[in-house]
């Protein structure tokens, strides 16, 4: 793993939604999905992205893949999301469409449900080929032949099933048929958002172990966004956790996992199930409550409405990621 | 040992697919003691839910239909009672917590009434008596200001809340066994903990009712429930108390379920995964159902269903290569 310089580095990244609203339709509120994240990924790593539901985990994957614009025109973006591209180092963030274009060969996704997201009007062969027809139009049928079939080899289907449809495939299948596609011009980043959530137990170690596999063999990067704790634990080399749009604890896989500093990560982990029913654990600590609507943010720190150790300047002072030595960044003031 | 709560003998239920009889539930047996709190295991297609749909009798028919077997409550064997005195036993008698809480409130009434609805039925109380016993059920599920709320509509409650509620219908005319189907899957980590303790309180102050928790994370498993049957292929599996299982589970299937999950020791190395995926449920192999995934399997497992056997100390296996506890077997080898 090279320690140079990162393949990926987002410097106060922000995705602001607009809302509309009454007859006239003005904007009546701004949707904080994400503000002011900043990290970094080195080349061969797969970094963790964690957090409840609403937290802006997947909305960071889908800024670095630059999917925002595509689907919501009104999107306000700020920061810069820098990429390590073969062309030199580009933003990404807020690329028009056809600037963008050559650098989806280089960054590209894996999505959660394996159900929408392949075309059900397309063969395997037109889903995989896809990206090659458009990163590298010179290529004929037969080399496109060749390469999704050697493509489906590598994530463990047969090549006979390039002629057919997604719904003749399993969950765990059609999730490997996704990966496949997000392989086809040989990415150096690959965004997987939550790419094993959909899958029965027994399926999901399986596509793991692939992903796993697949890193070693071509140099991978990952940012793995999940809410499974020890999923994300077990793949990652570093864990992110994020609140409400903001990163409040960033370090290694041990420091994070092992050692959380941040309250909210030590509810989180407390509050994972562990498959050991004579587990010593140290008492749960149950958050109360549910996570705030990025709507109406609570001021200051967004974890103090939950927060047991919550204080009074917590509610004036925005914390920022402050690195403990190491590489760990915690953003709480509180604990020292 | 008192008596079961609920007894469900050799239970068959198939739903007709393609012009066939597929069996989702192939003579399930098992016995519900008071007090307990019973996990049922298993990954999608299992039988699990139907298993719980056919107790309640909410089999929809067609295309299914309840062949065979009895289900025991009071005395009483539920398949034969008429509809009408069947539907004073749901609700009542017998509750149960459905997966989605997104989908399975009403979105056109408000709380207050749908969780009214069941003590309206069952029970002869005055408004001001129901609406009481509303507001007390609600602020036992830790639903704050219970009283304002009534009139709220299903979409002003968040993912949690809606369990909460969900939850609160099932409880308020104290059933004796409520039946939960996979009552946090939808929700994030940490209110997946708030829920789990929440169930495991009211089933400490309701002593001789029981509770019945279908789940395919055995994690959540590990924190909650007494007792384990683990299903595959509408067949039970395995049963044995949560400790046994964990420390020495003996079915292939569930070793390979286990060795499915991360754990803290397994991180950088491949995980122990089950090859293939769950059949559809036409295509299961004759003799044991699993021996298509199993890396065990000897020729008489494809030709000849093993029987659940009973093991003794509340354990039962379906497995040819499981004859005795690896205990006693020793024990026997080491006698002359």
């Amino acid at each position: 793993m090279s320690e140079g310089k990162p393949l990926l580095e987002i410097d106060q990244l922000s995705v602001h939604f607009p809302i509309y609203g009454g007859v006239l339709r003005h904007q009546v509120g701004l949707v904080k999905a994400v503000d002011g994240v900043s990290m970094q990924i080195r080349r061969g790593e797969t970094v963790g992205l964690v957090g409840e539901s609403g937290s802006g985990k997947t909305t960071v994957g889908r800024a670095i893949c630059n999917l925002h614009s595509a689907m919501s025109p009104d999107v306000k973006l700020g920061g810069q999301i820098w990429f390590e591209s073969r062309s030199g180092r580009v933003d990404l963030n807020g690329l028009a469409r056809k600037e963008m274009l050559p650098h989806r060969a280089e960054v590209s996704m894996v999505f959660q449900d394996p159900f929408s997201s392949l075309n059900p009007r397309m063969t395997v062969q037109q889903i995989v080929q896809g990206p090659l027809c458009i990163h590298e139009p010179d290529l004929d049928q037969k080399a496109l032949d060749e390469r999704v079939s050697q493509l489906l080899d590598r994530v463990g289907l047969q090549p006979q099933y390039a002629a057919r449809y997604p719904h003749e495939f399993s969950g765990g299948q059609r999730q490997r048929i996704g990966i496949a596609r997000s392989l086809a011009t040989r990415p150096a980043l690959i965004v997987a958002d939550e790419p094993v959530s959909a899958l029965d137990v027994s399926v999901q170690a399986q596509v793991i172990n692939l992903m796993g596999e697949l890193q070693q063999e071509f140099g991978l990067t990952y940012l793995f966004v999940a809410h499974d704790l020890s999923i994300v634990y077990h793949m990652a080399d570093r864990i992110a956790v994020m609140y409400l749009g903001s990163l409040v604890e960033y370090g290694s896989a041990e420091q994070v996992y092992k050692s959380p500093r941040h309250p909210y990560t030590q509810a989180l982990l407390s509050a994972v199930p562990r498959p050991d029913p004579d587990g010593k654990r140290a008492k749960r600590t149950v958050l109360q409550g549910d996570i705030p609507s990025p709507l109406a943010k609570p001021t200051g720190c967004g974890f103090r409405t939950r927060c047991p150790l919550a204080k009074k300047e917590c509610a004036e002072l925005v914390p920022e990621l402050n690195d403990r030595g190491t590489g760990h960044f915690v953003a709480c003031p509180v604990v020292e | 040992m008192s008596q079961p709560l609920l007894q469900v003998k050799d239970l068959h239920t198939y739903f007709n697919v393609e012009g066939q009889r597929a069996w989702a539930c192939a003579g399930v047996s098992f016995d519900v003691l008071p007090g307990e709190f019973l996990g049922i295991v298993g990954e999608s297609g299992s039988g699990k839910s139907v298993t719980a749909l056919s107790i309640m009798r909410l089999i929809p028919d067609p295309p299914g239909r309840i062949d065979s077997g009895e289900v025991v409550f009071d005395g009483r064997d539920l398949l034969q009672l008429p509809l009408n005195e069947m539907r004073r036993v749901r609700g009542r008698d017998i509750a149960m917590i459905f997966q989605e809480p997104m989908t399975s409130l009403n979105p056109v009434l408000n709380i207050g009434r749908q969780v009214m609805e069941a003590v309206v039925l069952h029970e002869n109380l005055s408004q001001e008596e129901s609406r009481n016993r509303v507001i007390e059920v609600l602020e036992q599920v830790g639903i704050p200001d219970a009283d304002k709320r009534l009139k709220d509509y299903p979409h002003q409650f968040s993912g949690g809340m809606r369990q909460r509620v969900m939850i609160a219908m099932a409880l308020i005319c104290k059933p004796r066994l409520l039946i939960a189907d996979e009552p946090t899957t939808a929700l994030d980590v940490t209110i997946q903990a708030q829920i789990l303790e929440l169930m495991a309180d009211l089933q400490n102050q309701r002593e001789d009712s029981a509770t019945i928790l279908i789940t395919h994370d055995l994690a959540v498993v590990a924190e909650s429930c007494d007792r384990v049957i683990v299903m595959y292929g509408g067949r039970i599996q395995e049963v044995a108390s949560t400790r046994d299982l964990y420390q020495q589970p003996l079915h292939p299937y569930t070793k390979g379920l286990m060795g499915s999950i991360p754990q803290e020791d397994s991180k950088g190395k491949p995980l122990f995964a089950i090859r293939g995926n769950v059949p559809a449920i036409l295509d299961f192999p004759p003799g044991c159902r699993f021996c298509s995934r199993c890396e065990q399997v000897e020729d008489r497992c494809r030709s000849e269903e093993p029987p659940l056997v009973d093991l003794g100390g509340g354990r039962a296996v379906r497995c040819h290569l499981v004859e005795k506890l690896p205990s006693n077997a020793e024990a026997e080898e080491a006698a002359p």
